[in-house]
């Protein structure tokens, strides 16, 4: 199955025409675009916001690292076009963050530990 | 007449034909989201590295959490945002020919991100007159590093996308080469989607000084 997917994906498009008429028409209109960053800042202004709410450390960091992780992914997937790409770049910078982010917990809890 | 245009990043490889990977993606759009997978190694090692030692500092000096401006640099953020929209308006102004809002949009970005790093120098003075410097503590090394290599980035970005609007009145950036723009595109994206991050963990998160 994995062989496959791999296969697939190193082969070369079958018919490139019809890719570029299907991404031509998946990207998002101009309009469409101007509505993603009206999101975008509306969650930016949800964020200054709760940030002056007094409430527990701990769900203030839940609900700013979700925020933040909706942000990114949108820009990500609809300005960056990932929604839109092959799954081969969509996979590239997946496994850089991925990375970063098991490399760099293991780090700052080993660290914590050790120098806490 | 859409459809007469190659399709932007997305091509059946042909004999002679260089820049195109087997995997039928540009070679060049492939080694960009390989260059930002890298990058986001980069910047978490500066995140992490601000994260362990941001309340590090000798008694009685301030740490970085003690001297934030939140509003001001809430607006700075928005900023950032916005110029990631002026960007993707860019590459699809190029993508129906469209070179005048091309060159619009381009510059609109750049001036964007030349109001974000203007915000970010009066914010580093700010710090300074603050008693906060690169040699005050670890947690403010750590901060200015991070801080200013993603600073480094805009900058690098702004001068990218000028060098755009120059080939474009030149008419050096036909539709068919549009992915040179989608490239540029994804680097600045990148950077704010970096700043996404660096505001909410540097700045937002409380820190237990």
């Amino acid at each position: 199955m994995e062989e496959t997917t791999a296969t697939a994906e190193l082969a070369p498009a079958p018919a490139p025409e019809h890719e570029a008429e299907h991404d031509a028409h998946t990207h998002p209109s101009p309009a469409q675009y101007v509505g993603i960053a009206i999101i975008l800042a509306t969650i930016t202004a949800l964020e200054v916001g709760i940030y002056y709410i007094n409430m527990p450390d701990k769900l203030l960091v839940a609900m700013l690292l979700g925020l933040a992780f909706i942000k990114f992914s949108m820009v990500a997937a609809y300005f960056m076009h990932l929604k839109f790409d092959g799954r081969l770049l969509r996979r590239l910078f997946i496994t850089g963050i991925c990375l970063a982010a098991v490399v760099y917990f293991v780090a700052l809890i080993t660290l914590d530990i050790l120098f806490g | 007449m859409q459809t007469a245009l190659p399709a932007p990043g997305t091509h059946a490889p042909a004999p002679g034909d260089h820049d195109y990977a087997a995997t039928g993606i540009d070679a060049r759009k492939v080694g960009m989201w390989a260059f930002l997978g890298s990058e986001c190694l980069f910047f978490g090692a500066l995140i992490s590295s601000y994260l362990l030692y941001r309340t590090r500092a000798p008694q009685g000096v301030k740490v970085p959490h003690d001297v934030y401006d939140i509003p001001y640099t809430s607006v700075s953020s928005f900023v950032l945002l916005m110029s990631s929209l002026t960007m993707v308006l860019a590459l699809a102004a190029i993508q129906r020919g469209d070179h005048r809002r091309l060159r619009i949009w381009l510059l609109a970005t750049a001036l964007l991100g030349t109001v974000f790093i203007g915000g970010q120098v009066y914010e580093f003075t700010a710090f300074t007159h603050e008693g906060l410097n690169l040699s005050t503590s670890v947690a403010a090394s750590s901060f200015f590093v991070l801080t200013g290599f993603h600073g480094m980035h805009v900058t690098v970005g702004i001068l990218w996308l000028l060098s755009l609007v120059g080939m474009s009145l030149r008419g050096q950036i036909p539709s068919e080469k549009s992915l040179n723009v989608e490239i540029a595109g994804l680097y600045w994206h990148f950077v704010d989607v970096v700043w996404i991050v660096i505001f909410t963990v540097v700045y937002l998160v409380p820190s237990n000084h």
